[in-house]
């Protein structure tokens, strides 16, 4: 046996062996994730209404139960209830007034009268009125009521960032390049809270809090609505596996 | 004395090596088998052909990081990071089990993320 046949057997071995340790296979997976709250009592579901506050330049009243109405239509075995959107912010000012409270003041109109998380705090004891929801529900035949508060609020921030630079090289080739630059951002940050309450009780059952921020370069005119659906995509799983049993789709490797 | 200490050796080897090596293979033929219907998306079965395998072989860390994917894909979370945390421990450097177990890390974080209630 020469040395070069000892040499090909050797690496030939070697490939084997190596090829025999990287046996892997990739696999596609839809991991469940099971729902956070059994629902199996209802079969209807109310998304009633919530304390919106923030900007101006959207009512993220209507607009979040009017998107959360159509995602629990297409995506929750629930039924739907269409119904009025409640004003909760009112609700609270009417019920503070009927108390003794001064006046909530008409001008300027189009002014939020939450902006904050610290209003909004003035208002959340709502959520803990059962004869209210219980109230609600008996209205709609004991449905699973869906509310919270929405805040939208508007961002800017600046300071140094990094971009990929496009180039050609000597050859013509496209090339990147990273550079760190001063930027001015702007953009919006959104924290809902949802709240799920019992129509039967009036009683809360859960209650989860989200916060997404999106920003934008100072140049990019983003209108408020599209960034606050960018915003409610990421966080809309978040809001469905409450109520049902979702599928996270992936890869893994299986390993011989 | 001291052949017959060779012997005793001898003996322990010629007996514990073969051992070793057929729980090897059989738990090799059981992880292949639950690789082939896992690939027909048979995930019961081949979870619980992953969990013959660790139970032949407890050191086999490719066995150990199927049965992890198979729990997870029976949303079976808890013994899913049982089985990725052991399959790193017997094999800490293998990049195919640490992104597994970091793919599988963010949905078992947001599964368990805080509640307000």
């Amino acid at each position: 046996m020469t040395a070069r046949t000892v040499a090909a057997i050797a690496s030939l071995s070697v490939a084997l062996a190596s090829a025999g340790c990287l046996s892997f296979y990739e696999i596609a997976v839809e991991t469940p994730i099971h729902a956070k709250l059994d629902v199996t009592p209802f079969q209807r579901v109310l998304v009633a209404g919530f304390l919106a506050g923030g900007t101006k330049t959207i009512d993220p009243n209507t607009e979040t139960a009017r998107l959360l109405r159509s995602q629990l239509r297409s995506k929750s075995e629930l039924k739907v209830i269409d119904a009025d959107v409640v004003s909760l912010v009112e609700e609270v000012d009417k019920r503070r007034q009927a108390a003794g409270a001064p006046p909530v003041p008409l001008e300027p109109t189009d002014e939020p009268r939450i902006k904050n998380e610290k209003d909004l705090q003035d208002y959340e004891q709502i959520f803990a009125d059962v004869d209210y929801w219980k109230k609600i529900g008996e209205e709609y035949q004991s449905p699973l009521i869906v509310t919270g508060s929405v805040l939208f609020t508007e961002l800017s921030k600046s300071g140094m960032v990094s971009r990929l630079r496009q180039f050609t090289d000597q050859m013509g080739r496209p090339q990147y390049q990273e550079v760190r630059e001063y930027s001015s951002l702007r953009g919006f940050a959104l924290t809902p809270k949802f709240v799920f309450i019992d129509g039967r009780t009036g009683a809360q059952l859960y209650s989860e809090s989200f916060h997404e921020e999106a920003l934008y370069q100072e140049t990019q005119n983003t209108p408020a609505l599209s960034s606050y659906f960018e915003l409610m995509d990421k966080l809309l799983p978040g809001f469905l596996n409450t109520l049902s049993t979702q599928k996270i789709k992936g890869t893994r490797v299986l390993l011989k | 004395m001291r052949t017959r200490l060779w012997l005793v050796m001898a003996l322990i080897i010629g007996v514990t090596v073969p051992a070793f090596a057929d729980r090897r293979s059989d738990a090799k033929a059981q992880v292949e088998f639950g690789i082939s219907v896992a690939q027909k998306g048979l995930w019961k079965e081949a979870t619980h052909r992953w969990e013959k395998a660790v139970e032949l072989d407890p050191t086999y860390g490719a066995a150990w990081n199927n049965l992890g994917i198979g729990y997870e894909q029976l949303g079976q979370f808890a013994e899913a990071r049982k089985a990725y945390d052991k399959a790193l421990e017997l094999e800490p450097n293998n990049n195919f089990i640490r992104n597994n177990y970091d793919l599988f890390r963010e949905i078992y974080d947001r599964q368990n993320r805080r509640r307000d209630r």
